[in-house]
């Protein structure tokens, strides 16, 4: 067997099929890409399990950059290993595993063969369409950490969640339809059967037997009206007690009238009634319904698993600091949380006190203080100096998405989102049509009565409607976030649309925030930088971060005290020593002229001035293009520097552009009033720790984020830094999805004009109307999710 | 005539039988999961190769 590592390019990875650019690991003949594909492989083929590699080419996950030693040590708790088990006993323990990497036959395959590759393991058995592994194990040969770590090794992590117990319920769900379904099915194919006499003029036929069949249509509505369409009639009075018309209004009253009509009609042996088309109605609605949560599903799966912003944490390792992601923490971790920054998870304090802001759980502003050894949840955020703490327990990512889409901070709806205000007026309308059609018939001809006055009632359900946003919005928000642009909700997109201004922040948004270059002027020694390297880890500013960065060393010294002035400074309190970074008239207590003309950052130590440091600023690459792309908006720079870039920028920016500097958070935020004021609607990019004021105030306030979390609930979307030259394009693909919906929208009218042009004059039969509902649901789900799709692709998305 | 009207009961109540059967079968969660038992269905066996290959050595 040869072994070797080259570098190379056009190499893929026979495991996952990624491109070897990196490394390339020869082994057996096969090329793979890091150490971690070829351990699978090795482990696949000890095992006699390459099959695995037959059923589809390159199944294998990427094994980069992954470590597992250690994370699941909490798995050996007992309490734990009891939330988790679905079923144990001496000798076999059953587990359900949720796992979001299963997407191929191979997949399948290799987890139902588990058993091959562990002793212990009895069986195992995947659901493919719920991304879920059944483990059936014995206890006794292997333990539930074992298992999970096996599954890690060979690419298969599985999610371990353990709040979200409320699954099973999503599978009852799920079967309720399927019953509703079949059942619907069953008694619709019975009644047109029996109902065939009827459609041949019942000639011939006994009295006995028509009444016979009659009641027997009767005996099989029963289950579609009482079961079947049920949902619809709890939804319809959910609606009405909330006093909101709902869409299922016009469909429960449809139904009722259907089946009222029938009965009186049967009762007092007028006709034979509608129970054929009542059911048929029925069956095909529920058949549109199945398709909607089939599509809904897999569009709501790639937003959770695919469009997750990453967010990050400093752990505090035995090398030292490093940021790592928030899905790799694990219990027993010590991470460093900064001011304003977001807690990640559950854990207990170590450092001596803290003032924890849990305003992201409960919307209360006021910050609760902490002495060490007390419990910190999740979500809450530290105010003031830098924390250490224990984690106590992971936090599923999902949850503090959840925390950010909470609606807590839901933006003080300014809109009425489109659809709420169509669809309001859009039932009433109907109910309207509804009204004069049947008094219309009244005077002329009431026997159509009830035939016209149902059939407006179901062919004008705003289904299609109703779909058309949620669909396009849903598809574009996971194509952004697939370029890195996280949007808190669908109604971003919405406000994207109006927006007549855009407000850049200078530092780290226009400018890299992290690798700017730093000098000091002055003299330092090496323990003066470690002090100010110990005090400037507490803040999140960039000009902090990077201040920080350029001290940094493994001497770490602990702040006695932190404090951040915004828009002035930071002063600490490091070895007994009161070091102080920020603004000249800050330290200085002296204004300086208005003339200084570079970014500076001024220190002093004990109260004696050390000297500054200048920023080179590093604009990001693109700037111009993109800045040029823009120039369909009205542009600001708003930057808390001084007037010392004002040249720079002119050359990038249009000449109409307002540059405003020198502006405290405070400013900012008054800008942004101002301009709303005056009938604008901005869109604020910044730093989302140190702009939240603005960003919160703005239509659109959007973090443009590096490498930390720019976890705050102030921003409605979260750029990454790296992609910010793409801003245009995602920009212009967000406000292309109005017309994407008001195309749907006119779909879905010309089939509600087209049904209530025959409804009104009696001459759709209600079965008919049943066909044509699901089928405009259908088609406007079609378009709305190819159009998206093709203006993502036209733009380069 | 009257044979019909027993015909439609019978009729109606062999459906019933297949109705039931559909029933059981959303019950017992065969409609979970509509992809893995198509694909599960198509792999070979390999366990005996397993232990022939270690037999072997």
């Amino acid at each position: 067997m040869e072994k070797g590592t080259e570098h190379k390019e056009d190499m893929t990875c026979y495991h996952c099929g990624e491109a070897c650019e990196e490394e390339l690991i020869n082994y057996d003949d096969k090329a793979f890409c890091c150490n971690g594909c070829k351990m699978v492989y090795e482990i696949l083929e000890e095992n006699d399990l390459c099959n695995y590699y037959d059923l589809e080419s390159s199944p294998g996950i990427s094994l980069k950059n992954r470590d597992y030693e250690e994370k699941y040590a909490f798995l050996e708790n007992e309490e734990i290993q009891d939330k988790l088990l679905n079923y144990s006993s001496e000798q076999l323990n059953k587990i359900v595993f949720k796992i979001p990497a299963i997407h191929c036959s191979s997949c399948i395959w290799l987890l139902e063969h588990l058993d091959n590759l562990r002793e212990g393991i009895i069986t195992s058995r995947v659901n493919f369409v719920r991304k879920e592994v059944t483990i059936d194990y014995n206890p006794e040969v292997i333990s539930l950490k074992k298992v999970v770590e096996l599954l890690a090794t060979i690419g298969y992590e599985p999610e371990i969640n353990l709040q979200n117990v409320s699954e099973n319920k999503a599978k009852k769900e799920s079967r309720k339809l399927y019953l509703q379904i079949g059942i619907a099915g069953f008694c619709f194919g019975n009644i047109m059967l029996l109902s065939f006499p009827e459609y041949f003029g019942f000639e011939g036929l006994d009295q006995e037997i028509q009444r016979f069949i009659m009641y027997a249509n009767i005996v099989l509505a029963l289950p579609i009206v009482f079961f079947s369409a049920s949902t619809y009639f709890t939804s319809a009075i959910k609606g009405l007690r909330q006093k909101y018309i709902n869409i299922d209004v016009p469909i429960a009253l449809g139904i009722i009238a259907l089946f009222g009509r029938s009965l009186y009609d049967i009762f007092f042996h007028i006709g034979p009634g509608f129970l054929d088309s009542l059911s048929g109605l029925v069956f095909f609605l529920l058949i549109g319904k199945w398709f909607q949560s089939k599509t809904y599903e897999s569009l709501s799966f790639e937003r959770d698993y695919k469009s997750y912003f990453p967010l990050a944490v400093n752990r505090i390792g035995e090398s030292g600091r490093e940021v790592v992601q928030v899905t790799e923490l694990k219990e027993g971790d010590v991470i460093e949380v900064r001011n304003r920054e977001v807690i990640p998870a559950d854990t207990v304090l170590l450092s001596a006190d803290a003032a924890i802001d849990y305003s992201f759980v409960t919307g209360e502003a006021e910050a609760i203080l902490k002495a060490s050894g007390d419990r910190i949840y999740a979500g809450g955020r530290q105010v003031g100096h830098p924390i250490q703490l224990r984690v106590l327990k992971q936090v599923s990512q999902s949850y503090l998405t959840q925390l950010w889409n909470s609606d807590t901070f839901q933006q003080q709806s300014k809109y009425e989102t489109l659809i709420n205000s169509i669809s309001k007026y859009f039932t009433l309308g109907v109910l309207l049509i509804a009204l004069i059609t049947g008094i219309y018939w009244f005077f002329t001809e009431p026997g159509n009565i009830l035939n016209s006055v149902t059939a407006v009632l179901i062919v004008a359900c705003p289904c299609a409607l109703s779909l058309a946003t949620p669909f396009t919005l849903g598809n574009a928000m996971t194509i952004l976030g697939r370029h890195k642009f996280y949007l808190k909700h669908m109604s971003v997109i919405e406000q994207l649309w109006s927006i007549t201004r855009i407000v850049f922040d200078k530092t780290g948004t226009l400018t890299k925030g992290t690798s700017g270059n730093v000098h000091f002027q002055g003299l330092l020694t090496q323990d003066e930088k470690n002090l100010i390297g110990a005090a400037s880890l507490g803040s999140t500013h960039p000009l902090s971060r990077m201040i920080h960065a350029e001290t940094y060393t493994s001497k770490h010294f602990e702040p006695l005290s932190f404090e951040e002035v915004e828009g002035k400074g930071i002063s600490a309190v490091v070895e007994g020593h009161d070091v102080r970074l920020g603004s000249g008239s800050w330290i200085n207590g002296v204004h300086l002229n208005d003339q200084e003309t570079a970014t500076k950052v001024y220190l002093s130590i004990d109260n004696i001035q050390k000297g500054h440091y200048t920023f080179g600023n590093v604009y990001r690459q693109g700037l111009e293009k993109t800045i040029g792309a823009l120039n369909a908006y009205d542009l600001s720079v708003v930057s808390g520097d001084n007037e010392s870039e004002r040249v720079t920028l002119s050359s990038v920016f249009p000449r109409a552009t307002e540059m405003l500097f020198k502006q405290k958070p405070e400013d900012k935020l008054e800008y942004i009033k101002s301009k709303q004021g005056e009938g604008e609607e901005l869109i604020m990019l910044g730093d989302g720790l140190n702009d939240a004021g603005a960003l919160k105030q703005a239509d659109v306030g959007i973090a443009v984020t590096e490498d930390v979390s720019a976890f705050t609930p102030a921003s409605d979307a979260i750029l990454y830094g790296g992609n910010f030259n793409n801003f245009d394009k995602y920009l212009g693909f967000a406000r292309s999805t109005k017309k994407v919906i008001l195309a749907s929208f006119m779909i879905s009218f010309i089939y509600n004009f087209v049904g209530l042009s025959f409804a009104i004059t009696a001459n759709l039969t209600p079965l008919f109307a049943a066909i044509l509902m699901p089928l405009s649901s259908i088609s406007v789900v079609a378009f709305a999710t190819f159009a998206v799709r093709g203006l993502a692709y036209r733009r380069g998305l | 005539m009257s044979v019909i009207i027993i015909l439609i009961i019978l009729a109606v109540l062999v459906a019933s039988g297949f109705l039931l059967a559909f029933i059981w079968a959303v019950r017992s969660g065969q409609y979970d999961d509509t992809v893995s038992p198509g694909v599960r269905m198509l792999f070979d066996e390999k366990k005996e190769k397993k232990s022939e290959k270690k037999s072997q050595n």
